[in-house]
């Protein structure tokens, strides 16, 4: 191998380590704030932000994508997020709207509707 | 249609026989079958966190030991393994073929720890009484049916890639494979290390016991 060569390997082993370091990093900050008292939606929604940084960092250096041509990465990606998106659109609005309510008047096993008592206890 | 107009479209770099991403067909089906699995857990993760969300009794039994510490653990050691798999992809390209299989290797043992760890983790909540269809916690009982859904479709992809990689780490070592397989079994791994930072927070962390 050339010393060139040497040194470009020994450069790219540098920056899977820096990659590896913040995504252990970020694991790290995600556990702490599991032990938070946050409500779930923040909680879903901050926990879903910095793992979406973690795979953004995943695809860009350990798959390569930074490397590889623009024109793939514009073909592959934006189609997959726009499938998440509509994905998201149709549940999350409600789902977030159920969770509110029940923060607001929250649902004792008391306040159950007899008849629907199977439903949670099975 | 003038002539030239026609040279210039057979001679593009959309015309066939050639590759114009610039990278092989193995790289490109790959990324084409993890595009199309990551909606697979896309879908999981989504029907998931809404049941998370919208059930007023969801259980919340994952105490810091065994479940937190191991899981934690199993999320260091998956992407360590992402860190073994590309220096075996870098070694590959550098043409070291020993060093290729080693990181390969180590690559696989941190998918067959990470593999024992999990179900260790599922044999100790299925002690506990953990069904696919009930709990024993009183709680909304798409806990189990969740849980076991997604973490063993998770962990089915992880044997897979363990398999998959002594494949590639056997055939690499003969001679039989090329860079470019070892790159495209690594792209595969990596994509099982970056589902699980989304089902460790979502499954886990979301229902931590305090």
């Amino acid at each position: 191998m050339s010393a060139h060569a040497e040194t470009h390997a020994a450069g790219a082993t540098k920056t899977y380590v820096w990659v590896w370091f913040w995504l252990v990093a970020i694991t790290g900050i995600e556990v702490f704030l599991a032990y938070e008292h946050i409500r779930p939606d923040i909680m879903l929604t901050i926990l879903v932000g910095l793992s979406t940084i973690k795979v953004a960092l995943i695809m860009a250096y350990f798959m390569h994508l930074r490397w590889e041509k623009l024109s793939l990465v514009l073909w592959l990606i934006p189609a997959m997020v726009f499938c998440i998106c509509m994905i998201l659109i149709f549940f999350f609005p409600d789902g977030f709207r159920l969770e509110r309510q029940r923060q607001e008047k929250p649902l004792s096993q008391n306040s159950i509707p007899a008849g629907n008592v199977h439903v949670w206890r099975v | 249609m003038s002539e030239s107009h026609t040279d210039a479209a057979i001679s593009s770099a959309w015309s066939g026989g050639v590759s114009p991403f610039a990278i092989g067909s193995k790289k490109l089906g790959m990324w084409l079958f993890i595009i199309s699995d990551a909606l697979t857990f896309t879908a999981l993760l989504v029907a998931y966190s809404y049941s998370r969300l919208t059930n007023p009794n969801w259980p919340t039994p994952f105490p810091i030991w065994p479940a937190i510490a191991l899981s934690s653990m199993m999320s260091v050691i998956l992407l360590s393994s992402s860190l073994t798999m590309v220096m075996g992809v870098a070694a590959a390209a550098r043409g070291d073929r020993r060093a290729t299989v080693k990181w390969i290797l180590l690559t696989m043992l941190g998918g067959a720890l990470f593999i024992v760890l999990h179900m260790y983790e599922w044999l100790h909540l299925i002690d506990d009484g953990l069904r696919p269809f009930s709990n024993p916690w009183n709680g909304s009982p798409l806990f189990g049916a969740t849980f076991f859904g997604v973490t063993g479709m998770h962990m089915t992809h992880v044997a897979i890639g363990v398999l998959y990689l002594g494949v590639i780490a056997t055939g690499f070592g003969r001679g039989k494979f090329t860079p470019e397989d070892v790159e495209v079994s690594g792209l595969y791994w990596h994509f099982v290390d970056l589902v699980w930072m989304f089902v460790f927070p979502l499954i886990y962390l979301m229902s931590v016991k305090y």
